[in-house]
């Protein structure tokens, strides 16, 4: 065993956030899918990658399927969920005011909160890490290699869904319905199925969130909540909307958490991000990488 | 005031003073004086949300932090300080309100998803800090041994005294509450609710209303936490958490946010719900709460008590 030195924890402390803070962007991501298209914030998306967590552990624990397998089915599963929430509350609400669907978000948030614990009771669940429980030692540093899964989940992620909504002529068509319902409708975009896709794929990312982080941090059906607040924190720090800013907000959030929590009070670790989302919400509420010209026009 | 509200102001007397008789009388239902109690003081807090909600329109996911002020500033200035506890609420007020206008003045700048995020972030921040301030607070294991509540020497420590306390401050509230929606405050906040812009361009003082609303809202619910504290004499964080808060916008939405009767019919109903009809479901109850809120929001948007109407119809009819 090295000695633990100051470089080292910092390291640790940096790898701590960095990995927390990609579940936080792709929760951010998860805020944006729906915001992008809906202008929803989706009080359940935490929840999403509290299912994605229980119900991979469902699928390698008590089913014993092999992993890949494994995360296919969990990914699905939760997508089906995300379009079962679409199709049965959103959907059915057309015109209903902004209070409304915070609330009816917030419902389902806790829907999904009871049936967790109903299926899987209060314990915290775990898995073993998808390539062996092995750390990587890196200037002094334990790195876990599941680490280095949620990284890379987290960038074929953004990759994927940048591609999406930037090439595919699906993608293009929910911008649109963003922009404009009326004008996308008057073009022959169909909105009410493009509304379906953002939540199945605002699900799926929390799914893999989900997937990936609970070998590190395990995961209850509380979890929810507190996941969703930071990663809204991540998404408006970023700027709502846009992909890049949720990544590099929520792994600035991470780290800022992380840090906070190893040199000034574990406590107070979760307040960070908090307070952070109130300053930017009260003093720029267009995002540190958002465009202060187009936020304009939305509604804060 | 209406003569609608006159009529369910004396109903509602009516029924709080026949309540203590039957209760007390039938072995079966006598502890529901205790639950009355709760629901009483969640009353407090909810008038202040519905008029917050219902009649101005902005959220607040918070409101169990506004609670948990009044309540911890009376416990710890009367067991640590040894102040008066009616000092004490009068503090927690002053206290709560100078927070509510803090957070309320950047806060409110925010419109529906913002606002309710901030609000709910606001929450859980004072949550952490009840948690972690242990010096003051006790932290997570809180801190017991709350005196009582006294007037005039004569001290209220049964059930009875303590019920009548409760539900008199809650009719005082209820009629304070009922005469600032009818008056000029009352017509621009929901000239609020309808379109901030309009009302903006008539003239009316949009910020300023909401700023004063949300403080208003918020003494209520100090004052609720307050006696909270003297009634239950103990004190954890786990009483003022995020659920909280957003078991009281249930209750506010499931009665009908629309309306201040209808915050009291949610409040009584699901504080019943969950202290004494729920049992049966043990843990489960958020799967429960969770499908009525739901079920509220998508079939009667506009909630239980806008069932009343239309009941007494049918009922004259009949």
């Amino acid at each position: 065993m090295t000695k633990i030195t100051l470089t080292g924890q910092l390291i640790q402390y940096l790898f701590t956030g960095v990995t927390v803070g990609s579940i936080y962007a792709m929760v951010a991501v998860g805020f944006n899918i729906i915001y992008n298209v809906t202008e929803i914030i989706n009080f359940a998306q935490g929840e999403f990658v509290m299912l994605g967590g229980l119900i991979m552990v469902f699928f390698t624990v008590t089913a014993k399927l092999p992993l890949p397998l494994a995360f296919v089915l969990t990914v699905a599963a939760v997508t089906g969920v995300g379009a079962l929430m679409e199709r049965f509350t959103i959907n059915p609400l057309k015109n209903a005011s902004v209070l409304t669907m915070i609330i009816v978000t917030i419902a389902v948030s806790i829907l999904f909160k009871g049936i967790a614990m109903f299926v899987w009771g209060k314990d915290p669940y775990i898995f073993p890490p998808f390539s062996g429980s092995k750390p990587l030692f890196f200037y002094g540093a334990a790195i876990q290699t599941q680490t280095l899964w949620v990284l890379f989940m987290t960038a074929v992620m953004v990759v994927l869904m940048t591609i999406f909504f930037k090439k595919t002529r699906y993608g293009k068509a929910m911008l649109a319905c963003a922009d404009n319902p009326e004008a996308a409708r008057l073009v022959g975009i169909r909105v009410n199925v493009m509304i379906l896709i953002s939540f199945a794929l605002s699900a799926a990312i929390g799914a893999v969130a989900g997937a990936v982080i609970t070998p590190i941090s395990l995961m209850e059906y509380d979890r929810g909540a507190l996941l969703a607040l930071k990663g809204f924190g991540a998404a408006v720090l970023g700027g709502l909307g846009s992909f890049y800013g949720a990544v590099v907000a929520g792994i600035f959030l991470g780290i800022i958490e992380s840090m906070c929590a190893g040199l000034v009070s574990s406590g107070y670790k979760d307040a960070v991000a908090l307070i952070l989302l109130l300053l930017v919400l009260y003093v720029r509420p267009s995002g540190l990488f958002g465009n202060v010209e187009a936020s304009k026009i939305k509604e804060f | 005031m209406q003569s609608s509200n006159r009529k369910a102001l004396l109903g509602l007397t009516l029924f709080l003073i026949l309540f203590p008789v039957v209760a007390m009388n039938v072995s079966a239902i006598g502890h529901y004086l205790d639950i009355m109690i709760f629901v009483g003081i969640y009353c407090l807090i909810n008038m202040g949300l519905s008029l917050l909600m219902g009649y101005a329109g902005q959220i607040s996911l918070g409101h169990a932090a506004f609670f948990g002020l009044g309540a911890y500033t009376s416990g710890i200035l009367c067991t640590k300080f040894s102040m008066s506890p009616w000092l004490a609420m009068v503090a927690g007020v002053g206290i709560t309100a100078l927070v509510a206008y803090i957070v309320g003045v950047p806060s409110l700048k925010l419109k529906g998803h913002y606002l309710a995020m901030a609000t709910l972030g606001f929450g859980v921040i004072v949550h952490i800090f009840f948690n972690e301030e242990v010096s003051l607070t006790g932290g997570p294991s809180g801190f017991s041994d709350i005196p009582g509540l006294s007037i005039l020497g004569f001290s209220l420590n049964s059930d009875l005294s303590y019920y009548i306390l409760v539900w008199f401050l809650v009719l005082l509230t209820l009629i304070f509450s009922l005469n600032v929606i009818h008056s000029r405050i009352g017509r621009a906040l929901r000239s609020l609710h309808d379109s901030e812009l309009a009302a903006d361009a008539m003239g009316v003082e949009t910020s300023r209303y909401k700023v004063m609303i949300f403080v208003l809202s918020a003494v209520y619910a100090s004052v609720a936490g307050s006696l909270y504290t003297h009634y239950v004499g103990f004190l954890s964080p786990s009483s003022f958490d995020f659920f909280l808060s957003i078991k009281l916008v249930m209750m506010v939405v499931v009665g009908g946010m629309h309306n201040i009767w209808g915050a009291l019919l949610g409040t009584w109903l699901l504080t019943f719900l969950g202290n004494e009809w729920l049992h049966v479901f043990h843990d489960f109850d958020i799967l429960v709460y969770g499908a009525i809120l739901l079920a509220v929001v998508m079939f009667l948007p506009d909630g239980l008590v806008h069932l009343v109407p239309r009941m007494s119809r049918v009922w004259k009819r009949g």
